[in-house]
């Protein structure tokens, strides 16, 4: 309930305040969000499962996002910025997949 | 994954569905876990909508790669070059176009001068300029085809461009003079005294053609004539008279440039 307006909450501050991206963050921005998603399901996953621990999803979150910055950051050092990206994508992509089909299975049964 | 399909919630194990979690989180909101969720996940709103609109933003180049970049910009360079490569083509085209534009109307104004100039010529066009208008009485009618041509003669020599009789005749290369029984007939036009007639030159000169010591105004007023002729020099004569551009039958140019 109050997740749920959590997440509301965000979409419309957002859309309200319009920030500019800083450029120094424009590379790492989209695939943070994406680990964050990760996250995010993973956290539903284990509430289905019972086993939803606050404490675990926030450093769950914020260990995401940071590692995901990280390996863009090393990327772009190493000048792979762009295949490595792509390989976070498909990883965070294939969890986010498989979380899914788990909270699937618990509120559909199927 | 573990393959806990609860079909059945055994009785002696009050271990709770997903599904049922989850609705006992909805009818009891404040709880700590609930409102970590909230927070982390409205940054995730918030970020994303962020990435989003960043993302549809005028700037698709941002965020790009070195590599990626110079490859665009080459690509632009090229199209660039080819679309000046173009511009360049085709002002040519345009340049030639004018060109072509610009002679053909000079042949068109050239044309259209030498079509009035032989129109003059040959009297299809009605023409006005400074000249003379000679005015003949003849009252014993003795002036006939020979004085005519005499004065016609005399007023060609001194470089009349256009003659006109008596207003109605227009005298050119084809005029035929011919006496008739009271007058003269000039191109089967049947000419009464008096006479006038109209030239279109320079007018002292043609005046200085008709006075001359035994020449046209001698002769007319001559005591065997007994006529009377005035010359009016005149800086606009007008010469009203045209006529039909005659088919030659016979004659044909011969293509010899």
């Amino acid at each position: 309930m109050i997740a749920g307006l959590g997440l509301l909450l965000g979409v419309v501050l957002g859309l309200l305040l319009q920030p500019q991206v800083p450029p120094w963050m424009q590379p790492y921005l989209p695939i943070a969000v994406v680990a964050a998603l990760d996250a995010v399901f993973g956290a539903l996953r284990a509430f289905l499962d019972g086993i939803f621990d606050d404490k675990v999803f926030v450093v769950s979150f914020v260990s995401n996002v940071l590692i995901a910055a990280l390996i863009v950051y090393l990327g772009d050092k190493l000048g792979v910025g762009g295949q490595l990206s792509t390989g976070v994508i498909v990883v965070l992509g294939i969890r986010i997949f498989s979380n899914v089909a788990a909270i699937r299975r618990h509120l559909f049964h199927a | 994954m573990t393959e806990d399909r609860p079909t059945v919630p055994e009785p002696e194990e009050p271990r709770p569905s997903g599904r049922a979690r989850l609705l006992a989180a909805l009818r009891r909101p404040w709880s700590r876990g609930q409102v970590t969720a909230a927070v982390l996940l409205a940054v995730v709103g918030f970020a994303g909508v962020v990435q989003v609109r960043a993302n549809e933003g005028n700037d698709r180049y941002v965020g790009m790669r070195q590599g990626d970049l110079i490859q665009l910009l080459n690509s632009l360079s090229t199209a660039s070059q080819r679309a000046e490569n173009e511009i360049a083509k085709l002002q040519q085209t345009r340049n030639t176009l004018r060109n072509d534009t610009d002679s053909r109307r000079a042949a068109l104004e050239r044309a259209r001068q030498q079509a009035n100039t032989l129109g003059i010529l040959a009297g299809t066009l009605p023409a006005e300029g400074p000249g003379v208008r000679v005015s003949i009485t003849d009252p014993n009618g003795k002036v006939g085809t020979d004085l005519m041509l005499n004065g016609i003669e005399e007023l060609r020599d001194a470089g009349a461009e256009v003659i006109e009789i008596n207003d109605t005749v227009r005298v050119i290369a084809q005029t035929s003079f011919k006496d008739g029984l009271r007058g003269i007939i000039v191109d089967g036009h049947q000419l009464s005294p008096p006479y006038t007639i109209d030239a279109i030159g320079n007018p002292h000169t043609l005046a200085q053609a008709m006075a001359f010591t035994g020449g046209f105004i001698d002769e007319i007023e001559s005591p065997a004539i007994g006529g009377k002729v005035v010359v009016t020099q005149t800086q606009s004569v007008e010469i009203a008279s045209v006529r039909q551009p005659a088919q030659a039958d016979y004659a044909r140019p011969t293509n010899s440039e």
